[in-house]
């Protein structure tokens, strides 16, 4: 073949600046070809990435810190066995200030910034409500460690699962057979005058008239209140037990006024131990609350039958007999809810590796992965107890304890059925598209 | 406000509005997100800026406007199934509705008398989110599902929780109330508001009726923030009561000061420096809002009148 245009002939050719470049570029590119291949293969053994809404800063700062401490021994824990589907899991946290309008955007920032495979982690309520929209438009699973009702509500989206800690209407339920059965009949209830308080509020009557008692009052404390003793009159002299969930820097006081007003001739005191959350229950002015009961999701001291799991798993979050940081016995952890941390990751693991999930254009897979799961064994991977998960309401139920304070520390009296605290789904996220 | 031609003014505002648009082509996700949220608190800003920057008044109780229009909009939507249209105007009206009966009270003290009075109101309103929480959602709040916030126009529909749509629309409502702010700034009554400011006596002595033009100020600026409120709700998807606590009455403080009291472009300016500090030296430090203190002490010692203000002082006069 003739070389009419002198294609061949190098004498006549000329290289522009755009020639060199584009050959530069090919030869580069086949140059890297193999470093290519590389990065292709990384790509599937890269890590895992889980953005952690961490409440650093806020109201929440001292769950926070606990949540994560123990998620980062879960991540340990769970790298150290493989990982999840072989993959290595990276935490990678944003403070959100205790507040939902930063809290949707942490959510955002992790979905288009940091590109995280999931969201996890958040505890109060109003963050996660204010931050479960931006994670159904950004379609990221939005995994909660929160206790609050909204989740199994179905007022939230399909994105948002809460499936390593009970809700409280669940808690709440649990609880009305051992109050009526042990410690009264005639129940008066103090709480805060906003949601927490008017969840115990809604859900405690009905469950308790259901085991034969009644509550006779129920006083609401406006959140601003610092005294409380103008509103201890109210309650009614007939009243066998006082229902308590008193939350904040508030508590210590109450406590003190409630012990100055019966002195030595009490009802029985129940309440939920989110009032003293990291608060030492050997702290001044709390010695009224010996012999009362609490709520405890999983207990806060070490207790002589406790299993060799939730051994493992106290140890490997590095909290002592007593509930405090090793080493620390004043850095009183928040032992009632944290290990919803623990389970929830080893739930997104199981979720993950059932929906063989590979990166984010996997998640819708891993939602409708979540949804089918059923059950949860009690082991190390779930230590507070066996679960069962509604994959319709995106909740799970569990057991409770309720404990008693005797000698300075919380000793398990009762262990809930995991059939106490199970109620008629509300709706059904299922029927949302993803 | 010196040798201001209109047309330069108006140029000025009309590029940073198209540079605006054209940021929405060329943002980072996250970032095209962010500039949306500050682009609507940014109008809260505004609101406030007309009342403290060219009137004078210091109201700490503007988190009540903010969310008259927040649950305004929200509450119809959730409750009452309106349509974003419709629930956008109820949370106006709502916003304007109150600031009318709050500045016919709040009107008739001034100075620390006003700041007090507006913050107590304020603080009776967030109380009153809480007590009706059976409404409201109390501290939890509510969520306004995706499938009620989109805009059916005709054949045509706009979701707004699409980006794009979102980020024009806040684009929309932050360009109206620019130009409707610079429009009264430039006015008859945006000088008689300068002047209440600067001598109330001699303003009232030059006949001028102080208290009406300080009631239409009030209730101007509470329909902007409620406007803004509105907004939030309906593009953001949540309607909370944290949105009415004290905190919410400051940072329209904060971001006015910062950006510029009594200009125009200080309010953007002002929330996009705190929300981008906040936003990056969170990622390295839990003690972010430390150095979020520190920036704003030394805009302090060296730019006292905001940035804006300081640019105007010193270089640019003719900014409005």
């Amino acid at each position: 073949m003739a070389d009419k245009n002198g294609f061949f002939d190098l004498s006549k050719m000329t290289l522009s600046r755009r020639t060199a470049l584009k050959g530069m570029a090919a030869g580069a590119g086949l140059a890297l070809a193999p470093g290519f291949v590389r990065y292709s293969q990384a790509q599937s053994s890269a890590p895992i990435r889980i953005g952690f809404q961490s409440h650093r800063t806020g109201i929440g700062a001292a769950y926070g810190r606990w949540y994560e401490k123990t998620s980062a021994a879960a991540v340990k824990a769970i790298n150290d066995a493989g990982g999840i589907g072989g993959r290595k899991v990276e935490l990678v946290i944003e403070d959100d200030g205790t507040d939902p309008a930063r809290g949707a955007e942490v959510v955002n920032k992790f979905a288009k910034q940091h590109k995280t495979d999931i969201v996890f982690g958040t505890l109060f309520s109003h963050v996660v409500i204010g931050s479960a929209p931006a994670a159904g438009e950004n379609k990221i699973p939005y995994f909660v460690v929160s206790e609050g009702h909204h989740v199994a509500s179905t007022k939230l989206n399909r994105y948002v699962f809460q499936p390593g800690i009970t809700d409280v209407k669940s808690q709440i339920q649990s609880m009305a057979p051992w109050i009526a059965a042990n410690a009264g009949k005639k129940v008066t209830q103090i709480f805060p005058d906003f949601a927490f308080g008017y969840d115990h509020r809604d859900y405690l009557p009905p469950a308790l008239k259901a085991q034969g008692a009644d509550v006779i009052a129920q006083i609401a404390i406006p959140p601003t209140e610092s005294s409380f003793t103008k509103y201890f009159p109210q309650i009614p002299a007939e009243t066998e037990v006082i229902y308590h969930v008193m939350v904040g820097p508030a508590v210590l006081t109450f406590v003190k006024e409630l012990g100055e007003f019966y002195g030595s001739q009490r009802p029985q005191l129940f309440g939920f131990i989110d009032s003293l959350e990291a608060v030492d229950i050997n702290s001044p002015g709390l010695e009224f609350l010996d012999g009362s009961h609490f709520w405890e999701g999983s207990p806060r001291y070490a207790q002589p039958d406790d299993s060799a799991a939730q051994k493992a798993y106290r140890a490997a979050v590095g909290i002592d007999d007593n509930g405090a940081a090793v080493g620390d016995p004043k850095d009183v952890s928040t032992a009632a809810h944290m290990f919803g941390c623990w389970e929830t990751l080893y739930v997104v693991k199981k979720a993950m590796e059932d929906a063989g999930y590979k990166g984010p254009e996997d998640r819708a897979k891993l939602v409708e992965a979540t949804e089918a799961l059923k059950e949860f064994a009690e082991g190390p991977e779930h230590p507070q107890g066996p679960k069962t998960f509604n994959g319709k309401i995106h909740q799970c139920f569990g057991i409770q304890n309720i404990s008693k304070v005797e000698g300075g520390k919380l000793k398990v009296v009762h262990k809930t059925k995991l059939e106490d605290g199970l109620y008629e789904p509300e709706g059904d996220y299922t029927t949302q598209a993803l | 406000m010196r040798n201001a031609s209109p047309a330069k003014t108006y140029a000025l505002h009309i590029s940073v509005i198209a540079l605006l648009f054209a940021l929405n082509f060329v943002l980072p996700d996250y970032h095209q997100g962010l500039f949306a949220r500050i682009m609507a608190l940014a109008v809260f800003a505004m609101g406030y800026n007309l009342l403290f920057g060219y009137v004078g008044l210091l109201s700490l109780g503007h988190a009540m406007f903010f969310s008259a229009g927040l649950y305004g909009a929200g509450l119809t939507v959730y409750h009452l199934g309106w349509g974003v249209p419709e629930a956008f105007v109820a949370g106006v009206a709502c916003g304007a509705l109150l600031a009318l009966v709050i500045g016919l009270l709040a009107l008739r003290t001034s100075g620390v008398a006003f700041m007090i009075v507006t913050m107590m109101f304020a603080q009776v309103f967030y109380l009153l989110i809480l007590y009706f929480a059976a409404w409201t959602g109390g501290d939890q709040g509510l969520v306004i599902q995706q499938a009620s916030r989109v805009i059916a126009i005709g054949g045509a529909s706009f979701d707004l929780t699409d980006p794009t749509v979102r980020y024009m629309s806040a684009l929309a409502l932050f360009s109206i109330i620019l130009l409707v702010t610079l429009a009264v700034v430039c006015s008859r009554f945006g000088r008689v508001l300068v002047a209440i400011r600067e001598n109330e006596e001699r303003t009232k002595m030059l006949g001028y009726d102080t208290v009406a033009n300080k009631l239409t100020a009030v209730v101007a600026s509470g329909a902007i923030c409620a406007a803004s409120g509105a907004a939030y709700a309906l593009l953001f998807g949540y309607v909370g009561s944290s949105f009415a606590s004290v905190q919410y009455s400051i940072l329209p403080l904060l971001w006015v000061l910062l950006g510029g009291a009594a200009t125009t472009l200080g309010p953007l300016i002002g929330t996009l420096f705190m929300y981008y500090v906040t936003d990056i030296t969170s990622g390295f430090t839990s003690a972010y809002l430390l150095i979020v203190g520190v920036a704003l002490i030394l805009l302090v010692l060296f730019f006292p009148k905001g940035i804006l203000g300081s640019i105007r002082e010193r270089w640019l006069r003719w900014l409005p």
